[in-house]
Order: C-alpha cells, then sequence, then structure tokens
C-alpha cells in the first residue's frame, strides 16, 4: 500500500518538476566533485536529472533553453548528513532505546525550515530525530522538494523500501541515570548489546519458523528495524564525540555486524588512524569553540584534516539548529583553514554525505543520469564573501536570492520564518542533543 | 650550575622581553582611523604604540625586533561576553553567570566570580581577542554587573581594566524561563521601576547633609543609584520590538545610560535609537534565531551601518554549544550579508572602544594607544584566514602560524 501511494506521489512531483525542455547553464566552473573541476563548463538538465555535463564544447540540443552563468560556481546540491529541520522529535521520556520510532512520523512537511537548507545550498538532508537517548528512532532521507505530504519529499536509498536510517547516541548525550535511561558508559553499552542480541534471537525464530506461520514470533516493530540493521540495509547514525566513545561505538558495530556513520566525531582527531582501519566513515561538525558540554571539551577544527591525513572518509553536516543550514559552506571552510584539502572539503559536503546515506546514486555529484541538484554561488565556495545565489531540487529552481520572497529566507527578518529551531533545552544543565 | 645560570639568565631577560622593542610591518593596517595603511609599519615600546605610518616614511630603529604580516588591526574587543563566569565544560562548577535566587541582583560583582584563567579567555584570545567586556548573563531582570578585562594571562589585578561598568538587564521571555516572577513582561517592568524608585528615594535620603539621616547600607540600592547617577550604564538585554520599546521607556523614565544588548528586532527602531542616545551591542550574527530572537535578520548590522548608527559585536551568551562565540567569526558573517569590511572592522574595535569608554587606551592603532595587536595571514575576516600573532600591550603572547 505505502509502496503504491510512493509511486503516485513519485508520477506527482515528476509531472510538477519536469522541464518541457532542457535547460542549459553556461560560463560556470562547475565542480562535478566525480572528477575535476571544468572551467566554462556546461551542464543540461532535463525532466529533472542531469542529462550532461562538460567543457564549452558539449553540444546543446536546438530545443533547450540556455541560461549563462558566467563568473558563478555550481556545485552539487549538498548533502546535510545531519539535521533536525521540519519539526520533528522522535522518542520521548519514556524509553532510551527506541527502534520503533519513526521521525518520518512526526515531520511537517510544509515547514518553511526547509527554506534555511535551500538558502543553504542544501538539497538533500536525513532528518534525525531525538536527542538524549540511546536510540533515539529511525531517521529520513528527505529531498528538499515543493512538498504537501511528507511521501513528497522521501529519497529512497539504493535499498528498495529504505528511506533513513537508525539514530544511536553514547557518551554524556544519553547518560541522566533516571528511569530508562542508563546512568554509566558501561551501562550504556550494556544495554545496547542487549537489545541486539534480541535482535539476533528474533532473527533466528523467524529463520527458523520458515513457512510455519505459527511458529513466528509476534511481530514487533523495533525488532523489524533492527532487523533491517541487522541486514545492512539500515545504517546506524552514532552520535559520538570522545575518542573513547568513537572506539565504543565502532566495537559495537564490529560485534552485531551493523553498518555505522559515526557523527560529530569531536576527537576524531585523536583515533584518526583507529577510525580509518576500522572503514568507519565519520560525518563531522564545526563548532566555533570547544566546550559547552563536557563530551565536547576536546573538540577541535582539525578533526577534518586528520581524518582525511588517515584516509577516512569524510561528510559534514549542520546539526541544524546547532549550526544554521545557511552557513553550511562556513562549516567545510573552516576545516580549509586547518589544512583540509579544497577537494577533500567540497567533497565532504555532497558526495561523501550521500555515500553515508546510501544515496550517491541519485545524488551528490553532477554525473549523467543523477538528479538534477544543484547550487549556484558568486564565487569561491570558502570565502567569507561568496553568496549562495540559487537552488536547484530535480531540475526545479527552489531557491533564488534575487527573488524577495527568498531572500527574506536567506537573511530572516520579521515573522519570515513560522518554524521553530530544533533547540533542546537551552539554558540548562542537561541538554542533550 | 648550568640550570642555575640558565634560570638567572632567563630572569634577566624575561623584564627585558616585557618592554622590547617591536616593529610590526603589515602588507596592509587597519589602523581604523583613516583608510588602512598599504605597507605600514608600527613601533612598539614599553607597551604602548610608539609610532605608525607607512614603511617609507618611517625608519625601524636599531634593535627593534621585526615581525610580518599579510594584515594587522587592532587588537580585538569582544562588546558582551560571559567568558570567565561562564566556563568552558558547562557543568554547575563553571557556571557563574546567573543566580537565581532572585530575579534582581544588581548588587552581585563580576570581579567576584571572574576566572581569569577560565580556558575560554585564552581561547578567545587565540582567535584575536583582546580585551572583553564580560560579566553576569541575559536571564534575570537584573542579574548583576559587567567588567572590562585583558584576556592576557595574569592575576585579576592584572588584567581588569574596569572591575564594574554596567549593569546587565533583560526583559523578555527568558527572565520569565528563569523565575517564577515576573511571568509577564509588565510585571517585570513594574518590579523593575519598583526597585528604582525605592533607589531614588535611597539616594535622596543620601543626599542629606546630616549624614545621621542617612539610611543602613543596603547593597541593592548602592548599585541601583550607581545606575542612577550613571556611573553605571544599564545595559539591557531586549530583542523583540516590546522589550526594545520597554527599554526605551525604562532609560528615559530613570535617566540612566542605556546601552542595548541583543535587540535582534532594532531594524524597526532605528530612527527611535538615534534620537535615544543609547548605544548598541548587536547580538552574535550567527546567533540562533529562536526565542525572543526568531526575528533577527542577517542583514541588520549591514543596515544600522548604512544608516550610520554606530554599533559593537559580541560573542554573547551560550547555554550550549558553541560555549562562546567569536567576535572576528561574527563580524565575517555579517560582511556576507552586505556589511563592508571597514564597518565589520570597526564593530570589534574602535566601536566598542568607545562604547567601553577605552577609546584613549583601546580600539585603534594610533601613538600612545596600548600595543595591542593583531597579525593576520590574509584578509582578517576570510574564513580561511588565520590569527598568527596576538600582542597584548606590547607582549607577544600568541604566536600561531608556526604550527600550521
Amino acid at each position: 500500500m505505502r509502496k503504491a501511494a510512493l509511486f503516485v506521489c513519485f508520477l506527482f512531483t515528476l509531472s510538477a518538476s519536469a522541464q518541457e525542455r532542457p535547460i542549459a547553464f553556461t560560463g560556470a566552473t562547475i565542480y562535478p566533485i566525480s572528477s575535476s573541476p571544468i572551467s566554462n563548463g556546461v551542464i543540461i538538465v532535463h525532466s529533472g536529472r542531469i542529462l550532461a555535463v562538460g567543457s564549452e564544447k558539449l553540444p546543446i540540443p536546438a530545443e533547450a533553453t540556455i541560461v549563462n552563468m558566467k563568473g558563478k560556481i555550481i556545485l552539487p546540491g549538498l548533502v546535510d548528513s545531519h539535521s533536525h529541520l521540519g519539526e520533528g522529535s522522535g522518542g520521548d521520556q519514556s524509553a532510551a532505546l527506541n527502534p520503533d520510532v519513526r521521525i518520518f512520523d512526526a515531520i511537517d512537511p510544509m515547514s518553511d525550515g526547509f527554506m534555511r537548507a535551500l538558502s543553504g545550498g542544501i538539497t538533500s538532508i536525513n532528518v534525525m530525530p531525538g536527542s538524549g537517548h540511546l536510540m533515539s528512532g529511525q531517521t529520513v532521507y528527505l529531498k528538499m522538494r515543493k512538498g504537501k505530504i511528507i511521501e513528497d519529499l522521501l529519497l529512497e536509498t539504493r535499498i528498495p523500501g529504505i528511506y533513513g536510517g537508525m539514530k544511536m547516541a553514547n557518551g554524556t548525550n544519553s547518560i541522566r541515570g533516571s528511569g530508562p535511561f542508563p546512568g554509566t558508559r558501561a551501562k550504556s553499552a550494556a544495554m545496547v548489546r542487549e537489545l541486539f542480541i534480541k535482535a539476533q534471537s528474533y532473527k533466528t525464530k523467524i529463520a527458523d519458523a520458515g513457512e510455519d506461520k505459527s511458529k513466528m514470533p509476534p511481530r514487533d516493530l523495533g525488532m523489524d528495524a533492527l532487523l533491517e540493521i541487522l541486514a545492512g540495509k539500515r545504517i546506524v547514525h552514532f552520535h559520538s564525540h570522545t575518542h573513547y566513545d568513537i572506539m565504543t561505538a565502532i566495537r559495537l558495530s564490529k560485534e552485531f555486524g551493523f553498518r555505522i556513520v559515526l557523527h560529530h566525531v569531536s576527537e576524531g582527531w585523536r583515533v584518526a588512524q583507529e577510525i580509518a582501519e576500522a572503514k568507519v566513515p565519520c560525518s563531522i561538525i564545526h563548532i566555533d569553540s570547544p566546550g559547552g558540554k563536557l563530551e565536547a571539551r576536546y573538540l577541535s577544527p582539525t578533526t577534518g584534516r586528520e581524518l582525511e591525513k588517515a584516509g577516512v572518509d569524510v561528510a559534514f553536516h549542520t546539526d541544524d539548529g546547532i549550526t544554521d543550514s545557511r552557513f553550511f559552506l562556513r562549516s567545510a571552510a573552516l576545516s580549509v583553514a586547518e589544512g583540509m584539502s579544497r577537494d577533500k572539503a567540497l567533497e565532504a559536503l555532497t558526495l561523501a554525505g550521500a555515500r553515508m546515506l546510501d544515496i550517491d546514486h541519485r545524488v551528490g555529484s553532477l554525473e549523467v543520469g543523477k538528479d538534477a541538484d544543484f547550487t549556484i554561488l558568486s564565487g569561491d565556495p570558502f570565502s567569507v564573501y561568496t553568496r549562495i545565489e540559487q537552488t536547484w531540487v530535480e531540475g526545479e529552481k527552489r531557491f533564488d536570492l534575487s527573488d524577495p520572497k527568498d531572500r527574506a529566507f536567506s537573511t530572516g527578518g520579521l515573522q519570515v520564518y513560522r518554524s521553530a529551531l530544533h533547540v533542546h533545552c537551552f539554558g540548562h544543565d542537561d541538554d542533550h542533543e | 650550575m648550568k640550570l642555575f645560570l640558565y634560570t638567572i639568565a632567563v630572569l634577566i631577560i624575561l623584564p627585558i622581553s616585557t618592554n622590547a622593542q617591536i616593529a610590526i610591518i603589515g602588507d596592509t593596517v587597519y589602523t581604523m582611523v583613516g583608510p588602512p595603511i598599504a605597507k605600514g609599519v608600527i613601533l612598539i615600546e614599553n607597551g604602548l604604540i610608539k609610532a605608525v605610518g607607512k614603511t617609507a616614511d618611517i625608519q625601524i630603529p636599531k634593535g627593534y625586533t621585526v615581525h610580518r604580516a599579510k594584515a594587522v588591526t587592532p587588537g580585538l574587543i569582544d562588546g558582551r561576553s560571559v567568558v570567565g563566569l561562564s566556563g568552558k565544560l558547562n557543568v554547575s562548577g563553571d557556571q557563574q553567570q546567573l543566580e537565581k535566587s532572585s530575579p534582581i541582583q544588581p548588587e552581585l560583582r563580576a570581579l567576584d566570580a571572574y576566572d581569569s584563567e577560565e580556558e575560554l579567555i585564552s581561547y578567545l584570545r587565540t582567535q584575536g581577542v583582546t580585551t572583553i567586556h564580560t560579566g553576569h548573563a541575559p536571564g534575570a531582570l537584573i542579574s548583576g554587573q559587567t567588567l572590562i578585562a585583558k584576556t592576557k594571562k595574569g592575576k585579576l589585578a592584572d588584567v581588569i581594566i574596569n572591575p564594574a561598568k554596567m549593569l546587565a538587564l533583560t526583559l523578555g521571555n527568558d527572565v520569565s524561563h528563569n523565575f517564577s516572577s515576573p511571568g509577564t513582561h509588565a510585571k517585570g517592568i513594574a518590579m523593575l521601576r519598583d526597585e528604582l524608585i525605592k533607589a531614588q528615594a535611597y539616594q535622596l535620603k543620601k543626599a542629606d547633609a546630616d549624614s545621621t539621616k542617612w539610611p543602613e547600607v543596603n547593597l541593592k540600592m548602592e548599585a541601583l543609584s550607581q545606575l542612577l547617577t550613571g556611573k553605571f550604564q544599564g545595559l539591557i538585554y531586549a530583542n523583540t520590538a516590546v522589550d526594545i520599546q520597554s527599554a526605551f521607556r525604562l532609560a528615559k523614565e530613570f535617566g540612566f545610560p542605556l546601552v542595548l544588548d541583543g535587540a535582534a528586532e532594532i531594524y524597526l527602531f532605528t530612527d527611535e535609537f538615534k534620537s535615544s542616545g543609547a548605544s548598541l551591542i548587536l547580538h552574535p550574527t550567527m546567533a540562533r534565531a529562536s526565542g525572543d530572537r526568531k526575528n533577527l535578520n542577517l542583514g541588520t548590522a549591514a543596515l544600522l551601518a548604512a544608516q550610520g548608527i554606530p554599533f559593537s559585536l559580541q560573542s554573547g551568551y551560550e547555554a550550549y554549544v558553541p560555549k562562546t562565540r567569536v567576535v572576528r567569526y561574527e563580524a565575517a558573517m555579517a560582511t556576507a550579508y552586505g556589511l563592508s569590511r571597514m564597518d565589520a572592522l570597526k564593530s570589534m574595535t574602535i566601536h566598542p572602544a568607545k562604547l567601553l569608554g577605552l577609546q584613549d587606551r583601546l580600539g585603534s592603532i594610533e601613538k600612545g594607544k596600548d600595543a595591542d595587536l593583531v597579525l593576520y595571514d590574509g584578509d582578517p575576516l576570510e574564513h580561511l584566514t588565520h590569527v598568527c600573532k596576538v600582542f597584548i600591550e606590547g607582549q607577544l603572547v600568541e604566536d600561531l602560524c608556526v604550527k600550521k
């Protein structure tokens, strides 16, 4: 049933966004990410997809509309691998482990908060539930299309029927020491291990039952999601800051064989080699000063550089509203200032994030056949003076700085945004982000 | 024996180095008085600026140690911070910026809580901040006093420039989150007016020539009296249109000097602001647009500059991450939304120096001023530029680019 509904809305989206004629953007410097930058390049989009990318010599179909972008920079639509846009929440205070909870069910698809992403050049986001749980719930991958119902925004992974990952956390984030919450790190790990052992046994029971329905265990929503994790279909997005919490997260992923992306990774600079050896990708955040909570006391803007040096796949994220989606490029720039390569930093804003969400078959680079998601900049992506001028999603212009309505979303102001920022518990000691 | 001689040598050299004669050559020197000097040189002696001008015009005397940089600015001044009271770890022990036992406590002195060794202060210094106006945070009707300090290492007596500068007031919803009363904006104003009227009466009694008729010393009334006499400025954290107007009204009724803090919706009141005689410490550009700051506009700094309104930028108070913001980053982001480079630099140098009454000592590169200087390897506002060296009173306190 859900599949049918999705199919219908897919058609709807196509018809709404498909251009009658191809559009060719000429004159810009294009960063395909998957290949070297093309100066004075051409990119042609049609029906929501990329028809061709190349040099000025690329033949442009006669019927195409030509848009001169001389002097501009074109990047793939940015991928934010960890966001809280959409005004949803995940698990509540009743449990520390919430595998059954879907952020999908809580998001306002018409939230104007998504305009922050678009005005920041972001076209794909991983919306995380939470925070403050060992397992906050199922995440959802969204495309910044114009939508009315949540299905309009869904972004399917390489695995059919999978539209998100699972949010987990360790360290001080979920240590509350009351109710169902752990009081220590060791207890946190033990609770996670117990849950996964239960899931392994659920899996065995289902396998043993085979065709015999009478032997099937009663259906368990949380266990169903964990089965997807054990099968490698659903990626675990694991909030982890300190070097030992990072190693614990890796240890758990090895024990149960689940795919993991480390998030935040404040002390990644201390265990970069170990992360590389474990072949675990990292989605990192730039925060302007260390501290703010115990587990972030040693955070360093050198983490991007150190992870790159060690050979780790690195992406950036906003954690919006921890940092603002409109400043996403800046996060990468500040890692470049600390010695991360420009190429790797651009990849970390786009293709690397797409890989970490299993959506790189559709987004993250400018390649023929991929979704026509891109953002047009006035200049160097890492200069403070550069503005994001346009953002396109599947061949449709979704943000245009020259349009006063869109411009308002890029600056904010009186009654511009109706949506609330995702800001937990500010002003208290018990922040759980 | 060798070690002993070495120690002696260090002891002898150290005092000399503090009075070292230093020359700084910059491709661009932003003096903040007049246009930037291309190929400029600054001479430093005894912790003060001895001369500044073009390299062609100034001979570097013999014996001067020379430092070079792409760009040089005055030491940055953070117009409103809480570091030193609010610490990096964000655990109860290092959060001294807001006392919640009562919503009006003007008697709380920042000096009594300021930890000059706090790591966030060192952190700001590595970011080019040499002077901070810091103290009690927003969150109470009157949370306490503020102070001004240099960010150099040292004991309180060595670093404090002004131990008691302003009273920190807050109007708006943040107060009601922290206290059971006031629960409304109107009640908050009534409570403030009530205390200020008491302070007026207290002042009047103390004006009596017959000191036997003076009231008993009351710390709260003493502090409020200093506001009424104008010794303290009233630093009012107010963001919404309602609260900004209340701040104007309150300052006018009681005749105290007003410094607006935050002021997210100030863009609605630029005319009123100009005629009010108030000063402005604008919210950080990247402050979260939530709560009372929901309507903040990233273009406000540019708008104010265009209207000729001087303003200072601030790191402000953060309850969570980042535990402190950095004025250079905040000024830089304001340029992305239309503020000129010069106006951005002014907002963290000469404007806060004037606002804090320190324009004779700080805020520009001029003869006789403190040799507080920041050296950069590029445009001071660019993302990819580094603060390479920081001088405070002629001493090299940060030397950072060697590591990179």
